[in-house]
This record gives structure tokens, C-alpha cells and sequence, in this order.
């Protein structure tokens, strides 16, 4: 698995004091891992400054309550890393 | 100071949004309802109020920083630390920085300090949101005339 999932299953870990074998890359950052919004502010804090982005999450939250991505898009750990990519590449581009 | 009102800040001594910090200023009041019960016999200003002007610095600066758009609601306390005594009548300067700009959200390092001496300091998370509702927006303007914000919030740079 990428060093992008790592590293964020290591701030969960960290963060949410969540023992780090129990994260996967299929588990739901708030299904699964039982993360609530304001300790997700703690996480994307340690993502924001890990990988120098600005994780967007009022658009992604928008987009969950106007029905045009799922949850899953954006907090199952694969797909998390996958965003975290993209907004590394497009910081290089 | 007014306690009793929340209103923790008399006055914006100072603010470099460039930098991203922000100075203000809080008398502690002589006399206050709150000293009756913290603690009879022995006044002081509650650590918690201590707080709550750290929140209220760090959340004007975040509002200069939105240009006055949004609001800063304080969501969370980390690594507060409480020095001394803060006495009735005692002046304090209190700081803010902006350490990070998040999506919806605000990470402040403040301080403050009595005499050139820190006293207090915390590390606080803001929500920032759209304002609720037009009344609460026309109110913080009041709120911001009152403690001196500038009616043109200064360009960055």
C-alpha cells in the first residue's frame, strides 16, 4: 500500500489513539474507526502540514449533503489517500 | 472587561494580517458578580475566561482574515496553561497567530501576558463558518467598532 495511506493511518493512530493494526484501507475514517467531525479537524490539521495541501473538506462536505459523492469517496482510507495524491500532484503541477 | 457580558477585549492594539497575528488588550474589572463566587475572600479571573479572551483575539483575527464573511466559533482547547494569578484591575496583553488556515477551520496559537510576562497560552481550534444569520453579523460589527477592529480590514502585504 502507498506511503500516502501510511502515513494517514499513523495520524489516526496518533491523533484518534485508535491502535493502527485496526486500520485498513477499506476502513471509514467515521464508520469504522467511529472518527466524529471534530477529531477530524485534528487529522486533517496533520495532513494539511504532512503533505503541505489544504484537504478541502467544506467542498467535500457539500458535496455529501447535495448528494454528489458518498461518504466513502472521501473517508475510506484508499480513497482518501488517492484525493491526498491528487492534491500533492496538482500543488507540483 | 465586561464578565458578566462576555465582552473579554477592550481594544485591537494591533493587526498585521500579513503576518497573520493579531495584539489586543483586557483590563480585568475591579468589581464583577463572577468574583462573588471565584472565590469569596480571594478574587480572581477565571481560567476559564482566560480562555475565553484567547478565543476572542484569536477569533477576530480569524475574521479579518475572511475579510469579515465568516465567523470563528471555538471548537477546541489544547495545552492550555495557566501561570498565575490573574488579580482584578490587572491589565493584560494578550497575542494571537494564526499557525493554520484549514478548510472550515482555524489552528491559533495565543498567549497572554501581565507586566511583559506570560501568563496564560493555548493552542485553539476555530470552526469558521458563514454567519448564521444577518442579526449576528450587523451585531459583531458592533461588537467590532466597540474594541476597535478597522472598518477597512487592511490588505494583506
Amino acid at each position: 500500500m502507498s506511503s500516502t495511506f501510511d502515513t494517514i493511518a499513523n495520524i489516526i493512530a496518533e491523533t484518534c489513539d485508535i491502535p493502527r493494526d485496526s486500520i485498513t484501507p477499506e476502513s471509514h475514517a467515521i464508520n469504522d474507526l467511529g472518527i466524529d467531525s471534530l477529531d477530524f479537524l485534528d487529522i486533517a490539521f496533520a495532513i494539511d502540514k504532512a503533505f503541505g495541501i489544504k484537504l478541502p473538506l467544506e467542498q467535500w462536505t457539500q458535496e455529501v449533503n447535495d448528494g454528489k459523492a458518498t461518504t466513502d469517496q472521501y473517508f475510506v482510507l484508499k480513497n482518501l489517500s488517492a484525493r491526498i495524491d491528487e492534491l500533492v500532484a496538482a500543488k507540483g503541477a | 472587561m465586561r464578565l458578566e457580558y462576555f465582552q473579554l477585549i477592550d481594544r485591537i492594539v494591533d493587526l498585521r494580517l500579513a503576518d497573520r497575528k493579531i495584539d489586543t488588550e483586557a483590563t480585568v474589572p475591579t468589581t464583577s458578580t463572577v468574583f462573588e463566587g471565584h472565590f469569596p475572600g480571594f478574587p480572581l479571573m477565571p481560567g476559564v475566561l482566560l480562555i475565553e479572551t484567547m478565543a476572542q483575539t484569536s477569533g477576530w483575527l480569524v475574521v479579518a482574515v475572511n475579510r469579515f464573511e465568516r465567523m470563528a466559533f471555538l471548537a477546541a482547547v489544547k495545552d492550555a496553561k495557566f501561570r498565575m494569578f490573574v488579580r482584578p484591575g490587572q491589565k493584560l496583553s494578550v497575542k494571537a497567530a494564526l499557525i493554520h488556515e484549514g478548510s472550515g477551520y482555524a489552528i491559533t496559537q495565543a498567549n497572554i501576558a501581565l507586566d511583559g510576562k506570560s501568563i496564560c497560552d493555548a493552542t485553539l481550534t476555530l470552526r469558521v463558518l458563514d454567519f448564521p444569520n444577518g442579526e449576528m453579523k450587523l451585531r459583531m460589527r458592533e461588537a467590532a467598532a466597540r474594541v476597535g477592529f478597522p472598518a477597512e480590514v487592511p490588505a494583506d502585504g
